[in-house]
């Protein structure tokens, strides 16, 4: 057992640590929501420009090759120095991933490159209306023509949707099917007179979300991915990397916000209040236990190739920490918390969603209880 | 940066886990805890296994390794929920090694690691195995004392917990002999390896649960196929997760990382102990009425996890070191 990092990997930390030094671009400026966008995604091309685009995608594909630690030691330090997240992050962590999984060589040359440098931006449209957490319920239509396919029906929480080139879709392909059968993976260009976005207003007042209307929107046979019929086992590829991504950095996001939160506890005169004492601590305990408990699991991982039982309970580590904190800050503010566009309160409000999106807490324990304690399942 | 075990650890868990499967089946730890005694033979078996030294130099006959090694010792006894003099034992050896003048560590620390005298650790408030200890150490917010068989004034404590010999020891005694510095050092290591013992018993109650959870059958299912059960399972699990963690980091800490310990032993302690009692708790719900009766083994975890949060600090103690040691 070591938990300090070996040269190699202090080498390594140090050359992300000191590029990123010089090259981060601060927090994203205020102002519209297109030059946001604009400022995320010329910060992308600062990456890739420097080969950061894609730290785990291996070199063949244009990435780095960074080994399951490196990848989060990058993470973990785009954390620390509270760099953005690249324009076209649902590209980089599942559309890139699921195109080299099971993607053709000729797929591969279409779209990995603009994914890395973040020309086309990705989107993600699985959930629909009536297909939360049940996602394979879904109904949205694909049907088959000469040549590729007619897509009918709508999607939602699609983050990114006004602005994507593609859209990452699961359709029911079979219309006879049910569940998991009959679902293929498409996908889907964006731009085209079939689909309609429109911007869903969540309660933060702002829109990161979209919902998605498909009317006899096409997709070319040669944007299906692992052929027809496989739809559900290659979305699930896309699920686990979103969930493996996240222990790295988080804990160390929830540290910048503790910091935070501490400073302005003591700037109010609190800190000596033994109940906010109480709470500080037990919210350092457990973005302690989520830093800890990604390394453990990560271990387990390059170890074994499969993550520990830790790691299946980091989202819900992550989610009710992160909501507690933001929660506590806004108490500590008093009256100043309430205000509408104060940072704490966003934060505050934004952290709801956290039990949600990704697997609800629900779905979570479910998982937790069905796979790693092996409990009989509810259906 | 690897958060694993090496071969000789793995090892050591495993015989830990082999030897208390075999030797601490239920109805001994049953019979020993309700004779409110520990058994000769056994305890005999664990001293020529060298567990009483293992953290101990080997120039004062012990295996000389660190409170990894300890703690995966106090985890598996926890898990058995042992009686034993062990934790004790182990202890009050480790307290004289890392904070025991040089007079003191020759003259006791070779007697506790073979086990040919016998020790016992605790605070002013609370001492684990004081009756018929030869050495006594004890602790009292920054200081320590050892005291010598002649001068202890034992007042015997009947405790819920069964599973260990508890009691109040008088004022006398000795400076244990290290700086400020020494003595915290060695009440953190105690306290980590308490919270080892209350890991252990946490996993242990979760893998009783889930496997009731599993057999028991109410309404025609499972009642694990419920989620009022499952997801009290699974939050079960998110508990014993954080406190292996925090416990595994702390002992890596003592170790090799000695200015990170008393934050790292703070919020070990904090978590492990709190863990493991809303873990019995929760078991004891899972169980439903059979979990409430003396014939089922659980209470016996259940108690044991209680004691442990009054041994050096519990969660809300510890919880206030922490907000200190963060800058609050």
């Amino acid at each position: 057992m070591d938990l300090t990092l070996t040269p190699e990997e202090t080498a390594f930390r140090d050359q992300v640590r000191d590029w990123l030094e010089a090259n981060r671009p601060g927090p994203v400026p205020d102002g519209d929501e297109e030059s946001r966008f604009e400022f995320t995604r010329a910060w992308q091309r600062t990456l890739h420009a420097a080969g950061w685009a894609g730290v785990s995608w291996p070199t063949e594909y244009g990435g780095r090759g960074a080994s399951l630690l490196e990848a989060a030691i990058f993470s973990g330090e785009m954390a620390r120095a509270k760099a953005p997240r690249p324009a076209n992050v649902l590209g980089l962590v599942m559309g890139g991933p699921v195109v080299m999984a099971h993607g053709t060589e000729e797929q591969k040359e279409r779209f990995l490159e603009p994914i890395l440098s973040g020309e086309e931006i990705w989107c993600q449209g699985f959930s629909e209306p009536e297909s939360g957490s049940d996602l394979a319920s879904l109904k949205t239509r694909a049907t088959k023509h000469d040549g590729g396919w007619r897509i009918n029906g709508q999607k939602v929480w699609t983050t990114l949707a006004h602005v994507s080139k593609w859209c990452m879709l699961v359709a029911r392909s079979d219309p006879g099917s049910s569940k998991h059968a009959g679902l293929t993976y498409f996908i889907c260009d964006m731009e085209q007179a079939g689909i309609e976005v429109r911007p869903l207003i969540q309660i933060t007042g702002e829109a990161e979300f979209n919902e998605v209307f498909f009317n006899d929107a096409w997709v070319p046979e040669e944007n299906v991915i692992g052929g027809e019929g496989n739809g559900w086992m290659v979305a699930i590829t896309t699920l686990m990397n979103e969930r493996a991504g996240l222990g790295a950095s988080a804990a160390v996001g929830l540290s910048n916000d503790l910091d935070a939160l501490i400073e302005l506890c003591n700037r109010r005169g609190c800190g000596g209040d033994v109940r906010i004492r109480d709470r500080i601590a037990r919210l350092k305990i457990g973005i302690e236990a989520l830093r800890l408990g990604s390394m453990r699991s990560l271990t387990a991982q390059i170890r074994t190739g499969i993550p520990g039982p830790e790691g299946s309970v980091a989202k819900l580590q992550w989610s009710s920490t992160n909501q507690a904190l933001a929660e506590l800050a806004t108490e500590v503010l008093g009256p100043a918390g309430l205000e509408r566009n104060g940072e704490w309160a966003y934060k505050m409000l934004r952290s709801r969603a956290n039990s949600i999106e990704g697997g609800t807490t629900e779905v979570l324990k479910n998982i937790v209880a069905e796979r790693v304690l092996g409990l009989p399942k509810l259906r | 940066m690897d958060f694993g075990f090496n071969d000789e650890q793995r090892e050591i868990k495993q015989t830990a886990r082999a030897f208390c499967a075999d030797r601490f089946k239920p109805e001994v730890v049953r019979n020993l805890a309700e004779a409110e005694r520990y058994d000769d033979d056994l305890w005999t078996q664990m001293v020529e296994l060298g567990w009483p030294g293992i953290a101990i130099d080997e120039r004062f006959g012990g295996q000389g390794l660190g409170l990894i090694e300890l703690v995966l010792l106090a985890e598996e006894l926890g898990y058995a929920c042992a009686p034993s003099p062990f934790l004790a034992q182990a202890l009050s050896a480790l307290a004289l090694q890392v904070a025991g003048s040089q007079a003191l560590q020759e003259r006791y620390l070779p007697g506790l690691a073979s086990a040919s005298s016998r020790g016992a650790v605790g605070t002013d408030e609370l001492c684990i195995d004081p009756e018929g200890a030869d050495l006594l150490v004890l602790f009292s917010d920054d200081q320590a004392r050892a005291v010598e068989a002649a001068d202890a004034e034992v007042q015997g404590l009947l405790t819920i917990d069964q599973t260990r010999r508890y009691g109040v020891v008088g004022p006398a005694g000795e400076p244990l002999g290290g700086e400020t510095e020494a003595i915290a050092g060695a009440r953190d290591r105690i306290a980590v390896a308490i919270a080892a013992d209350s890991l252990g018993l946490a996993q242990r109650a979760l893998d009783m649960s889930v496997a009731y959870a599993a057999e028991r059958r109410q309404f025609e299912r499972p009642i694990g196929a419920y989620q009022g059960v499952s997801h009290r399972c699974a939050e079960m699990l998110w508990a014993v997760e954080e406190a292996r963690s925090l416990v595994y980091y702390a002992a890596w800490a003592a170790d090799s990382e000695p200015a990170s310990l008393p934050l790292a032993a703070a919020m070990a302690k904090a978590r492990a102990s709190d863990a493991a009692w809303e873990v019995c708790k929760d078991a004891v719900q899972v169980h439903g009425g059979i979990g409430f009766t003396w014939e089922h083994d659980l209470h016996f975890l259940l108690k044991r996890a209680r004691a442990n949060t009054q041994l050096f600090g519990g969660g809300a103690r510890h919880r206030e070191r922490v907000a200190e040691l963060v800058g609050l």
